[in-house]
């Protein structure tokens, strides 16, 4: 769960034409069909191995979450696993296994996802299986109560003991005060605590149905044959009639936000985030592509901006890096990095990265370093194909967030067209003072956890 | 079922399900050399992307370090990169990326080596491999690139030190491989990275990256004639062995078992359970692989995954599993549990372990087992990517050429009395290593061998 794909990694999609020579096999042709219940299928055949992935998107995710119940969206996944009016619980993995496939989930701020890779022949047990929990589920309290203590033991092992994951929590949930962006994927501790299989069910009955989710198959398949399929399975559920979803907007940013987490660890961190723009219009938003670029010119290579000065010629670092986050319901950020060596502050790490900005601001960006971004995301495309998986979470992903998979088209071509002028411009635009939040990890001695026992199992806590 | 021959990965699926009953059929197009330089050499074409892979191995992973400079191995095969052949580093990073091309490569107790992907077309891919050539050939080993990747080693060795998930595995590996060299910490430890020199470096690099113990691996868009100039071009003028190295020594079994309890402020305690299990060329491999499947191998579908989550909602993660080596590698029962119920994890751990090994799977198991594995077969060789893993390891480990090709039948021909046998050979539940980090206190329990 909780996988942010980074921004460029999308662009890197796709699009052979630009590949160079020696392309033995063409890629296929997405297919696209619509049931009449509002489901929609994706193909995209890839004839290299007799396998296909298959991948079940709902348009739902922690970002649909309300007040109190954060986590939801992930317990319901895990509770997909636990068995039908049909299947009883255990069995979906068991019957895939038997046939030779692979199976899991993941959850996003924006999405859930179900995957199987098997045999090409085995696609109707997907469909199948995949069909009756989408109409099917059966949530027991039974089940709910020992699932939730794994999602429990989950955000322990994630998050409550890992410093770098506390760091990203606490600076979400400052830099924005209204999106729901702000809450993490799995949850707050004492919401998972709180959850009750009630919501769970209300959150199945609310959001999984045909119209609001998206099935992609990527393999050794024919689009018709799996548009009959998938009439066949799921062309029987009955369309829902979605809730709105209200927007959340967040307000406008009025200054710097600044913050400290304190927890055991050796070294400080600084992670700063600026809001940035979100892709909305492939084919015009431009920023969204020159802010991708500025990324790939600070922390896209080894030899980049960010790792060449900090890390390797001033030695002021351990690490530093850029990414930028511009494909999702909610707002975007552009993030940097850096974890000083032993002797020198997350402070003066903050001032490296700030000049480096600055630089780029005022000089702009060379068109060797543009060239260079340029040639990874080319040959990165090609790499791509590689892998069947990644192919089909490229295009569920892009859909699930309201962009046309078929963007994927023109992601390559619209990288090759930016300037250092625009590069300059959206940093100068967009990484200011007032967007920006910045958090410090203040690592402090093991011996400092006063550690209070734990709560007995499934324990409520008053808040 | 009608199955479409197209491409090589098509074509290894397909008759290596359909030609069970033939399993002497070469039918997988790997082809194996040596090369003039005395490097052996493991290749398949396939042309249906524009990519290429090709792997350098050496057996210089972190078991060949000496206790007193531990972490040199590592250290070596991080520095090729950074500086060879007079052009600096951030040259090199350049001019890869400039191809579009990406060096990777992997590091393990016995494996060192380097990895590259690039597109074929001969303009990019030859710049690639020109520059891969001069990296492993002309290294330099910079003294102030040293000292820098020094202070970021340390520092990273200090980070992880505190968690406890490193506590654990370094706990671990010192109490199952004592005197070992698999023993040792593969990044090495504080005290001794701080002390390693650019001699230390170039010694390491001269004794073991020798042109007869490499292995290379070619996968993709190129032909036979081109992939033979190329395992040339990377290994030629690379000296030859000295024939001073001495092969790993032989890991010792523990003579009782012993548990470590170790106080962590964690919220979790990490939890690790094992013994040497078992060496690559082991006759039991297979047998091992799909008794552990069932064990604790096969994800949610496995014993310890059933009793400790799905059962009980104790762990989020529960698993075992043998890592096979070129000595004899681990076997591994690991989970993480909120730190209060630590005891309970590992009193069913223990019980279904026990268990295991006295009775061995149900015939019904073995068959679940066998229909995943062997259905799953395809995509075990799916991608480039995949099967150019298996090109090193096969070259790495002496495998037989048709180790894919009989994969299928090896699985099928193991049995419940077999795995009985092989668990009850390899594991014995009363004589294992258990550390626990994130205990309220440190305490260390023997078990006596005999019972």
């Amino acid at each position: 769960m909780n996988t942010v794909i980074p921004f460029l990694q999308v662009m890197l999609s796709v699009c052979l034409l630009l590949a160079g020579p020696a392309a033995a096999a063409a890629p296929q042709a997405v297919a696209e069909r619509e049931l009449a219940n509002g489901l929609r299928v994706i193909v995209k055949p890839d004839r290299r191995a007799p396998v296909a992935v298959t991948m079940v998107w709902y348009r739902i995710g922690s970002v649909d979450e309300q007040n109190g119940v954060t986590g939801v969206a992930h317990v319901l996944e895990h509770m997909m696993f636990k068995g039908t009016k049909t299947v009883p619980p255990g069995e979906f993995s068991k019957l895939i296994a038997a046939a030779g496939g692979r199976d899991n989930a993941f959850t996003s701020r924006d999405y859930t996802g179900y995957f199987q890779t098997m045999h090409k022949s085995e696609l109707p047990l997907s469909f199948r299986l995949e069909a009756d929990r989408m109409a099917n589920l059966v949530l027991s309290p039974e089940e709910f109560a020992k699932e939730i203590k794994v999602v429990m033991e989950e955000r322990r092992w994630r998050t409550d003991d890992r410093p770098q994951s506390v760091l990203y929590e606490r600076l979400m949930a400052t830099a924005l005060t209204a999106h729901p962006y702000r809450n993490p994927v799995i949850g707050w501790m004492s919401d998972l605590e709180n959850l009750t299989v009630e919501d769970t069910r209300t959150f199945y009955e609310q959001w999984y149905g045909p119209n609001n989710a998206i099935v992609v198959v990527v393999g050794d398949v024919v689009p018709d044959e799996v548009f009959a399929l998938a009439e066949r399975h799921f062309g029987g559920i009955p369309r829902k009639t979605l809730p709105p979803r209200k927007p959340q907007d967040e307000p406008p940013q009025l200054g710097i936000k600044r913050l400290t987490v304190k927890v055991p660890a050796e070294q400080p961190q600084v992670l700063m985030a600026y809001r940035a723009p979100r892709l909305q219009n492939p084919d015009t938003d431009w920023e969204t592509y020159a802010l991708d670029m500025l990324q790939g010119v600070l922390s896209g290579n080894d030899a980049a901006r960010l790792p060449q000065t900090l890390v390797k010629t001033e030695r002021m670092a351990v690490s530093a890096g850029a990414s930028y986050d511009g494909v999702g319901r909610g707002p975007g950020f552009f993030y940097l990095s850096g974890t000083p060596v032993s002797g020198r502050s997350a402070a003066e790490v903050e001032q490296g990265l700030r000049r480096e900005i600055r630089r780029i601001i005022d000089e702009g960006v060379t068109a060797d370093e543009l060239e260079r971004v340029k040639a990874q995301v080319i040959a990165a495309q090609v790499y791509q194909r590689d892998s069947m998986f990644f192919q089909a979470r490229m295009i569920g992903w892009l859909e699930t967030v309201g962009l046309p998979h078929r963007a994927l088209d023109l992601f390559v071509e619209k990288l090759q067209g930016v300037t250092s002028e625009q590069v300059q411009a959206v940093a100068r635009k967009y990484l200011v003072d007032d967007r920006l939040t910045v958090a410090y990890l203040d690592p402090q001695p093991l011996d400092s956890v006063a550690r209070k026992p734990a709560p007995p199992a499934g324990a409520r806590h008053g808040n | 079922m009608a199955i479409k021959i197209t491409g090589t990965m098509q074509r290894m699926a397909a008759l290596i399900l359909l030609c069970l009953a033939q399993p002497a059929l070469a039918i997988l197009p790997i082809e194996q050399w040596q090369s003039a330089s005395g490097a052996k050499v493991l290749f398949v074409a396939n042309r249906d992307l524009p990519m290429l892979d090709v792997s350098v191995d050496f057996p210089a992973g972190s078991a060949y370090d000496t206790r007193e400079k531990s972490g040199a191995a590592a250290m070596t095969r991080s520095l090729l990169r950074l500086g060879a052949d007079g052009l600096a580093e951030d040259e090199i990073a350049r001019r890869f990326a400039d191809v579009g091309a990406v060096l990777g490569g992997r590091f393990d107790p016995d494996r060192a080596g380097l990895h590259l992907r690039t597109l074929s077309d001969p303009q990019r891919r030859d710049r690639a491999l020109g520059l891969f050539s001069r990296i492993l050939k002309a290294p330099e080993f910079p003294a102030d690139v040293l000292e820098r990747e020094k202070v970021r080693q340390i520092g990273a060795l200090k980070e992880a030190d505190l968690k406890p998930d490193t506590q654990v595995a370094r706990l671990f590996y010192q109490m199952v491989f004592r005197a070992h060299p698999y023993a040792l910490r593969s990044s090495g430890d504080v005290d001794t990275v701080s002390r390693l020199t650019r001699e230390d470096l170039l010694a390491f690099y001269r004794r073991h990256y020798v042109a007869d113990r490499a292995v290379v691996a070619i996968m993709g868009d190129v032909s036979r004639r081109e992939a033979e100039a190329i395992a040339e071009q990377l290994t030629g003028g690379l000296p030859r062995s000295d024939g001073r190295v001495q092969p790993l020594p032989q890991v010792e079994s523990l003579a009782q078992g012993v548990t470590r309890m170790v106080a962590h402020p964690a919220t979790q305690s990490h939890i690790l359970i094992g013994a040497p299990g078992i060496r690559r060329d082991d006759p039991d491999y297979f047998t091992l692989f799909v008794g552990n499947y069932i064990l604790g191998g096969g994800g949610f579908v496995s014993r310890i995954t059933e009793e400790v989550r799905q059962k009980r909602g104790l762990a989020y993660s529960a698993y075992s599993y043998f890592a096979p080596q070129q000595a004899t590698g681990p076997f591994i029962i690991g989970m993480q549990t909120r730190r209060d119920q630590a005891g309970e994890a590992l009193a069913v751990v223990q019980n279904t372990l026990r268990e295991y090994v006295r009775k061995g799977p149900t015939e019904e198991e073995l068959r679940a087992a066998k229909q995943n594995i062997i259905g799953g077969f395809p995509m075990r060789i799916d991608s480039n990517r995949k099967i150019h893993d298996y090109l090193g390891l096969i070259g790495f480990y002496d495998l037989p050429l048709s180790y894919l090709e009989d994969f299928v039948a090896n699985i099928e021909k193991v049995t419940v009395d077999g795995i009985r046998a092989a668990f009850a050979r390899r594991v014995d539940p009363d004589r294992l290593v258990t550390v626990v980090v994130g205990a309220d206190s440190d305490r260390t329990v023997m078990t006596p061998a005999a019972r």
